[in-house]
Order: structure tokens, then sequence, then C-alpha cells
């Protein structure tokens, strides 16, 4: 394997695409974490007392705590204190009308790939672009209206929908959840707010594109999507940041709730800026993300492509409380170079006749580590649960590390629950192959790696499917010989 | 088409193949036997430039080009195609994605324009008829849970599509039961059309009653030691390989 390790010396940080800055006028909190920051964040978003008390309870909540530190990574402490925690571009900006964005930031969009413009809109798709702390704009909002689904920022839906935020919000994840949690909670700045009515099948993909673009900022973002009964909803997060040296920290909060009958699809193609290839600045993506089904027969879907973020530490839930009630996790994670991944996810049956499946494709390259952590349990009354899980590792080169750490707990006789896992590595073999038949070697590991991966690519939805895997190619590019 | 003069490799310090000389021109078939440990799966293999083989000597020439000096994915998109004796499976790689991914990927490096998937899914269409492939094949993973003739059928519909100028068939018949070996045999014929040239790699003689050779070369410790036409095949079937090992022994002694 002489010619792989030569070949894996010479990676070299590839371009990352997506590492430009935007030049614009921001307007920012000042450094650091008090009380006047929520307050300074709260005034900013002209918010209701309500609002204003929950951050303030959740801010004295988190200064109680301290960081964990069961992962299995390592990263220097964050000092909280020498973080943004608001960053909005100057300009006021109304959420109606595209016209009045920045033309900047509507380049920036562009530039991303990701056109705010209905006119030349991805074909059924709707999008909430997010820009550091703010929503700059959501398309496709009065065709959604007619059906009665409501897609906006949170901010506006603070104000718009204010019965549906108090009942929901803080109801999977509440602020004493994590320590990040309680962080998020505290300081949140913007996110998607979604809200499907009874038996609406939403005609469209709904999607958020997040981007970090101000310097030393943190961002942390809160998503809450409801699904009545009898609805269904797909949706779709992007996230990408400038290349920075210094660690930037994105701490979001998801929360879904499905109601009876109801289904939640949630895809994230998660592409934040990974670092350097010495490990140098990228976002630590530490974020909370859980669903409920609430009533019986919901389901949750849970999709992602991971393959930014220096450090990337989630576990995306479900929580299944009603009766007959599904939940899935689909999971590509990819670390290249000095990233680190700790994911996996926790499945919670608490109802009769539940079920869930994970799938989880983990690929390791350059002097990477990655970890599927992953919870199984079955509680007391959970009757006849049942769950699956396959785990698979792919290791290319001989430098990076995959880890398993399986739990399972299981609290009733009568529950089913099944745990596969595999190890392999890219053979030397499968790529001669591929380039006997005149496919190089980066093309090849592409196509190996996407083989590998096809089972949790297939849950994409088509129009997002492409783009994650020309990303999982490009992720990996230069990583073996 | 493809000429070898003096050619030696070895592997991990051990010499297998010490001074093999080949002419192979436009149109022939030629058959390479020996016994085994001869060195006919390692000429294989350095000729399609895998990476664990040292060449020590010697030169190869395709069309002009010097063929050593190329990656191996260069040689494929030149014209050179290995059927191998282990063809790998690739999990998630349907047969048709993976051929389009070749294809295409020898037009660009030919300065063509990638194909239409329709007007690929068209060519693949004709090229498993002329194969009789089962259309199911080309769905599934590449290779994955293929029986050995699966497997081998498989690799001469992938040089069916590829067109290659020059095809190295490496034990093309192991393993493969008398159907197999009639249906892996009946598609290389359709593919011979006087320009493509065959280098058959093989331990027995049986598959040259099926794919009928211009030359027979004998391998024998790195070097060729006899050659002759088919009717050599035949006489290597009758009295084995032990004579000619005698006769390389004399040789060696005087």
């Amino acid at each position: 394997m002489a010619e792989e390790v030569d070949i894996i010396d010479q990676v070299v940080g590839q371009e990352y695409k997506y590492g430009f800055t935007t030049n614009i006028e921001m307007e920012t909190a000042p450094k650091g974490l008090t009380e006047d920051t929520i307050r300074f964040i709260s005034s900013k978003k002209t918010e209701p007392e309500w609002m204003l008390e929950y951050r303030l309870k959740a801010f004295k909540y988190w200064q109680g705590l301290t960081a964990p530190s069961w992962q299995n990574f390592s990263y220097p402490a964050v000092d909280y204190q020498n973080i943004i925690y608001y960053a909005a571009p100057k300009e006021k900006i109304t959420l109606d009308s595209l016209d009045q964005v920045d033309p900047e930031l509507l380049k920036t969009f562009e530039k991303l790939g990701i056109s705010l413009s209905e006119q030349k809109r991805l074909t059924g798709v709707a999008v909430d672009a997010v820009f550091d702390s703010v929503s700059i704009a959501t398309t496709f909002k009065d065709q959604l209206k007619e059906k009665g689904i409501i897609f906006c920022s949170m901010s506006e839906a603070v104000h718009e929908h204010p019965d549906l935020v108090k009942k929901y919000l803080s109801s999977v994840v509440p602020y004493t959840d994590n320590f990040f949690a309680a962080l998020n909670a505290a300081v949140f700045s913007d996110g998607s707010f979604v809200y499907i009515p009874k038996g609406v099948r939403c005609p469209m993909e709904l999607s958020t594109y997040f981007r970090i673009n101000a310097e030393n900022t943190g961002q942390f973002e809160r998503t809450l999507i409801i699904a009545d009964e009898g609805s269904y909803v797909s949706y779709l997060e992007g996230c990408t940041a400038p290349m920075r040296d210094e660690n930037q920290l994105h701490a979001a909060v998801v929360e879904l709730i499905a109601l009876e009958n109801a289904e939640i699809k949630y895809s994230t193609v998660q592409n934040w800026y990974p670092g350097d290839k010495n490990g140098k600045g990228g976002i630590y993506n530490f974020v909370t993300k859980r669903g409920i089904c609430l009533g019986d027969y919901a389901k949750i879907s849970w999709t992602q492509v991971e393959t930014g973020s220096a450090i990337t530490w989630k576990y995306p839930s479900c929580i299944l409380k009603g009766d007959h009630s599904v939940g899935e996790f689909f999971s590509v994670a990819v670390t290249n170079n000095m990233q680190q991944a700790d994911t996996g996810t926790k499945m919670i049956h608490i109802g009769k006749n539940t079920k869930s499946r994970i799938v989880s494709k983990g690929i390791s390259a350059g002097k990477s580590h990655n970890t599927y952590r992953g919870l199984v349990k079955v509680n007391k009354k959970a009757d006849k649960a049942r769950n699956h899980t396959q785990c698979d590792s792919m290791l290319i080169g001989d430098r990076s590390g995959a880890h398993t750490f399986p739990y399972i707990e299981i609290n009733n006789k009568t529950g089913m629950v099944e745990h596969e896992a595999s190890t392999s590595k890219i053979g030397e073999d499968q790529i001669f192959y591929c380039n006997q038949r005149g496919i190089g070697t980066e093309e090849a590991i592409g196509l190996i790696v996407n083989g590998f991966c096809r089972e949790v690519l297939n849950q994409l939805p088509m129009e997002f499917a492409v783009e994650a895997q020309k990303l999982l190619a490009v992720s990996l590019e230069g990583s073996v010989g | 088409m493809l000429e070898i003069k003096d050619l030696k490799a070895e592997i991990e310090g051990k010499k297998i193949l010490n001074g093999i000389n080949l002419v192979v021109k436009p149109g022939e078939v030629h058959a390479i036997m020996g016994p085994n440990g001869a060195g006919k799966s390692t000429l294989s293999a350095v000729l399609a430039g895998r990476a664990d083989y040292a060449v020590k000597g010697g030169e190869v020439s395709f069309n002009g080009n010097d063929l050593l000096e190329m990656s191996p994915e260069d040689r494929a998109r030149e014209g050179v195609f290995l059927a191998f004796q282990y063809p790998v499976e690739i999990p998630g790689v349907s047969t048709t994605n993976f051929l389009k991914t070749a294809i295409n990927e020898k037009r660009k490096y030919l300065g063509l324009e990638p194909m239409e998937a329709t007007a690929f899914l068209k060519f693949m269409r004709e090229k498993m008829e002329l194969m009789e492939m089962d259309k199911a094949l080309t769905s599934r993973s590449l290779n994955e849970g293929f029986s050995g003739g699966e497997k081998k059928r498989n690799e001469v519909f992938q040089m069916a599509m590829l067109e290659p100028k020059l095809t190295i068939m490496d034990e093309t018949d192991s393993g493969l039961d008398i159907d197999a070996l009639r249906l892996v045999s009946a598609g290389v014929n359709k593919l011979k059309d006087g320009e493509r040239s065959f280098v058959v790699i093989t331990h027995y003689q049986r598959l040259l009653d099926y794919i009928v050779p211009d030359f027979v070369h004998v391998l024998y410790k790195g070097r060729i030691v006899k050659s002759g036409d088919a009717s050599l095949a035949k006489e290597l079937e009758a009295k084995g390989y032990d004579w000619i090992k005698a006769e390389v022994e004399q040789e060696a002694n005087t």
C-alpha cells in the first residue's frame, strides 16, 4: 500500500467551494454572553415578554452547567465570552419582498447555488434563507398559504403564530435537556417554522439554507416543524460557511412534532467549512435534533449527509410515543483530514407496536475519526417494539479510525431489537478494477463510496440526491491512491 | 498492435517474468498456456498496470505508445481490456452506472462529449442482446452475489461495451462449467472483427476448442519456451507440461 500512503500525504486541503466571504455592513451584539446580550437579541427581534422570559430562564439554567465531556473526540474548551451571539446585515429587510433584499445578499445565495428569485427557482422547492442570525427571505410563501401551510422564519412565527410557538417550542427539546440546548434557548437567533394543517400534503419540498458569514460569531438557529393529523411534509436543510482560521460554534436545536397519522421527512446536507488539512479552523457543529411521534401511526424520518464541520456532534432522535408510530434514521457521515464526528441517533420506544430503523454509514479518510453512537430504548409499556440497526464503516487509508458505540436498553420482553455492524476498507483491488475500465482513482473512490452509501442517498429528495453524491466525491478528493 | 520485448518483472523481490518476447498483430488471437506458477497472471497484471508488480526491464509498445509509462486508466482508455480471473464486487454500484462512468471517462480522455443517457441505454441494450445478457444483471450491484459464471459473462459484456483494441483474458475459463464456457466463448467470438486482438491466458486446452487461437505460446519459469499453432495446445492437452519442462531443463544443462 506504499503508493496509497504517498497519495494521502499529498492530500491538499482541496478548495472548499463555499469558503468566500460576503462584505456587507453588519449589526452585531457586543462580544460575550450576559443577560444584556439576551435582552439585546430579544429587543432586536421586538419579541414579546414571554419569549424574553423563556430566554432568561434558559440562560440562568445554562450558567449552572458545564460542557459535557463524554464524547469520543477532544477539542479545546470554547470561550463562550469570546463569541458574538448576534450578527445581522444592517439594512432593514422587509420580508415580503425580494426587491428590498440587499443585492449583495442575493448574490451570495446565487453563488451558493440557491436562487431566491422565484422565477429561477428549483422546481418544487420553497426556500428559507438564513444569513448569520436572520432569515433573509422565504420563497413561495403565498402559494403555501393557500393550503394553510405556514413556512416562515422563527422570528416571524413568534409574532404571527404565538399560540403554536408557545404550545410546541421547547416541548421536545426543553432547555434543561443539555448544555447546548440551554445555550440555544437563551440566544437563538433565527431558523424556520413550519406548520402543516390537518390532512394536508405539502405540495413542495421545504428547505432552509443556513449561511454563516460574520467572523467570531456563533450560529444558533432554532427550527420547529409541526405536522398536524394526517399531514405530510418533506423538509431539507443545507449549510455552508466561509473559510476562517478560528473555529466557529454552531449550536442549533430542531424540534419535530408529528401528530396522529402525520409524517415528517427531515433531510440534512451539512457542508459547513471543515477546517484545513491540519485541522485549523472549521465549524463545531453541536446540534440537538429530536422529533416526537405524538399521535398513533405517526412517522418521523431523519436523513443526514454530513461531510463538513471540524467536529460534528449530534444525534437526531425519535420519541415514539404514539402506538404504531415509526422512527427512521439514515445517515452518511464522512470525515477527512483532521475532521471528527460523533454522531448517531436515539430511538425511544414508548408506544405499543412502535418500529424504528437505523442505517448508518460512516466513512473515514485521512487522519480523521468517525464514531457512531446510538441508543435504542424500549420502555416497559412498549409492547412488541421493533428495531433494526445497521451500522457500516468504511476506512480509506490506514490512519483513520472508525468507532461504534451501540447502547441498547430493553425493558419489555416482547421487544425485538437487531443490530448489524460491519467495517470495510476500500480495497486496492476495487480501485484497480475501476482503473482497468478507464476510471481514474478519484472517480473510482467517489463511485465506490457512493455505492456504499446508496441506501441512505436513496432517501434524499431527488433534487438533492445528485448534489449530495457530488459532495461525497469532493469531500474525499485526494484521500487515497 | 502489441510488442513485448524482453519484459522482466518481480513482486516483493521475487522474479516472476524473466524476459518475455511477444508480438501481437491486429486481429490475431494468441493463447498463452503454462503450468501453475509460470507467470501467466503476472504477465496480464503487468500489461494492465497493477502497482504491486515492479517492472525490472524490457519494453512494451502498444500501437506505438510506451505502455509501461502509462497509468492503468490511460491504458484502458487507449484500448487495453483485462478480463479478470477474479472480478471484484462493488456493492451499491450497478453495472449500468459503472459502465456509464467508464465509457464517459474514456470519451473525456479522447476529447469527446459524454454519451447522452438515452444513447447510452440504447447502446447497452444492443450489446446486451448481442451478448445474450440477462437484464436483471445490469441493474444489480456490480458482481455482488453473482455466480462465477455470471461474473465471467459480465466481464465479456463489459468488453463488448468498452470496445477495446486488445483484450487480455486471464484464465476466464477457470471455475466455469461447460455451458458457461460456451456462452463466454460465443461472446468473445462475436467480438472478433479482424481488427481486435486477443491474448487468451489459460491453463487448460478446452477453452481453445471454442476460441481458436492463431498462435499458442507456452510460458514456463517466466519465459516463453515454445510457440506454435493451435495444434500445440492439443499436444499439451494430450501430453501435459512435463515434456516441455524436461526440454527446458535439458537445454539449460547443455
